[in-house]
């Protein structure tokens, strides 16, 4: 399949000769971080680590953007995190923005969801955008940051473990060469290489079922609205999505039969009559067509040695839920603080067990609850599609049974059970408890100008950050901390009030925020010294 | 709350009638899809997942009972 011809950035790249291929193997040149695998998690580590001081080498295999959508749904917490590297409002503008979701059973429909149905957020809940727009722009990104130095066709072909570094072996057009790093950050995909070298298992459970993706270009009234069908009239006895991308293209996912032949079921002549039928006319052209299985899995542990996984090397899901590039993100925004601070001996190397800790725990609901989405669109057994059938049958009388319906549960990001928090010691009847993600929310500046929460976060410089609810005397953060205030002289205005609701905020409460915008720690009367002490906690300082 | 095993209803008799009632005229599968809505709707009647598993452990040990029998009488 050609790959679309309306993209607006640059796709391929040249390998360039690079001065570390000059040294003699014995004596290689020394990084402090070595990113394999220039996706869309390993492109948004490195520019985070760059924006944190950090020196970077990003290693390809290829030379150009993969071709096909691929990941397609950006969650809100995602461009969240864009917006701290620079890049969300470039994939905003293209993006087609989302929030509604609707689930038919046959002809009827059995309820819609709305994924941010409250006012007061900088960004919504979803876009889509196909993957090589995203990676482009990330790409793109990359130039403005000379700390970043990015080699296309450098595959890695062996990994030597020592004790406080990793030596790798980098095949190139022009031979091989060495280089060594403090940290080497593998994120390179599902197939991770990488993750054979380390020797690491990747075991989990896999789906017979087959699906079929085809992006399709036509131009349609259908609104931008996340469809999904179980038993509908043009594909019996299976599931269909149909979901809207930028430049009129439409993706279209159908469930086959698990017994159906791929190379047969890929044929543009015979996916031609299935979307005809779906959409009832034949005025569309293919973008892209795939034929997959999937897998929930994960790896025991996301640290070997100098070696740490990021996104799909590290874990797999299925994609109903688009659980996958976010996830990946999610690990991307938690692990480059740690290894930032590691890396300047400001916090000790166990930092890092905290990503793994946090992100396995991530991992494992995002696997839960992409097995269980799957588990509901094919049935394992006749008793649990007698269980579904029930479920959809109800669902088109009942609240309970719409509820059970499930058609895909989108990406939130995971609340952590982790070391790194302080336990609440007041109490709280809303606001988002130690562990979890910060909310966003609006906010007036001193101008009058209108912003949001995550806004004076970014501007802060994703540090650690104290948010503070005026009460007419200012507390005082601890060196090195930034302070975001709501209220009061010099403070950010809550002209709707809803700050200190979604934070269930009274005058003098604070929130110490993680440079990835967890919630450490929350006081209803901060003293210096707790706040110092949840600082340690949190920067694994105890 | 655990779950409660003492006799809920006063008539305990007229509970089971209904049931059976249900269940009558009706073939093997139209009952099994019968049992699995209404074992859904009781379900989130009761909204206590602790409940549920309670419950789900009562009858699964039922049937583990109930094998551990045929295969002691087929010895």
């Amino acid at each position: 399949m050609a790959p679309a011809n309306t993209h607006q950035a640059k796709t391929q790249f040249g390998y360039r000769r690079h001065p570390d291929q000059d040294r003699p193997g014995q004596n290689p040149a020394e990084h402090p971080v070595v990113i394999v695998g220039a996706g869309p998690v390993g492109l948004s580590l490195a520019i985070d680590l760059a924006q944190r001081g950090q020196r970077v080498v990003l290693l390809d295999d290829a030379d150009r953007i993969g071709e096909g959508s691929r990941a397609i749904c950006f969650s809100k917490r995602s461009l969240e995190y864009w917006d701290r590297l620079g890049v969300a409002d470039r994939m905003v503008d293209k993006g087609v923005v989302w929030s509604v979701g609707r689930i038919f059973h046959g002809e009827q429909q059995l309820y819609q969801f709305n994924l941010l149905p409250e006012v007061g957020h900088k960004r919504p809940a979803f876009i889509n955008l196909q993957q090589y727009y995203a990676e482009a722009y990330l790409v793109d990104r990359i130039q403005d940051l000379p700390a970043i130095d990015l080699r296309w066709r450098n595959k890695v072909t062996a990994l030597e473990q020592r004790n406080d570094s990793a030596l790798l072996t980098i095949e190139t057009p022009e031979g091989a060469y060495r280089l060594q790093a403090q940290y080497v950050i593998a994120c390179d995909g599902a197939r991770s290489s990488l993750r054979q070298m380390v020797g690491a298992e990747f075991a989990g459970q896999v789906f017979e079922d087959q699906f079929l993706i085809a992006d399709v270009k036509m131009t349609a009234e259908f609104p931008t609205e996340r469809w999904f069908w179980f038993d509908p009239p043009f594909h019996a006895g299976r599931s269909a999505l149909l979901h809207r991308q930028p430049d009129d293209v439409w993706r279209i996912d159908l469930q086959l039969n698990r017994y159906a032949d791929p190379t047969v079921e890929k044929k543009p002549e015979n996916v031609r009559p299935r979307i005809a039928r779906m959409l009832g006319h034949d005025k569309f052209a293919f973008e892209w067509i795939s034929l997959y299985k999937f897998q929930c899995r994960r790896m025991d542990r996301f640290i070997h040695g100098r070696v740490i996984f990021a996104g799909d090397s590290a874990h797999q899901v299925s994609p109903f839920g688009a659980r996958g590039a976010n996830s990946g993100l999610e690990d991307a925004e938690n692990l480059s603080w740690k290894l930032d601070r590691v890396l300047r001996g400001a916090s000790p190397a166990s930092l890092l067990e905290s990503y793994h800790v946090e992100r396995s725990m991530a991992a494992d609901e995002n696997i839960r609850e992409s097995t269980r989405s799957t588990d509901f669109m094919a049935p394992n057994s006749h008793q649990e599609a007698r269980l579904r059938k029930a479920v959809l049958s109800l669902a088109k009388e009942t609240e309970f049974g719409k509820r059970m319906v499930n058609g895909g549960r989108l990406s939130v990001p995971c609340s952590y059970d982790t070391p790194l928090s302080s336990r609440d010691a007041d109490a709280w009847r809303g606001g988002p408890s130690p562990g979890c993600s910060m909310l966003d929310a609006p906010v007036a500046t001193r101008t009058g100008e209108q912003a949001y929460l995550t806004d004076a976060f970014r501007e802060g410089g994703t540090d650690f950050t104290l948010l503070s609810f005026s009460n007419g005397a200012a507390i005082d953060a601890p060196e090195g901390v930034k302070g975001i205030h709501i209220g009061g002289e010099g403070g950010l205005a809550d002209l709707q009030g809803l700050v200190a609701k979604r934070y269930d905020a009274e005058p003098g409460s604070a929130y110490l925020l993680r440079p990835d915008g967890y919630v450490a720690a929350r006081f209803r009367h901060p003293t210096a010294a707790a706040i110092a002490a949840a600082l340690a906690r949190a920067e694994d300082l105890n | 709350m655990p779950l409660s095993t003492s006799s809920n209803f006063a008539r305990p008799d007229d509970a089971f009638r209904a049931i059976v009632e249900a269940h009558r005229g009706l073939t093997d599968e139209q009952s099994a899809d019968f049992d699995t809505a209404l074992v859904l709707i009781l379900a989130n009647h009761i909204g206590d997942i602790d409940v549920l598993r309670e419950a789900i452990g009562l009858a699964k040990r039922r049937m583990i009972d109930g094998q551990q029998q045929q295969q002691q009488q087929q010895q």
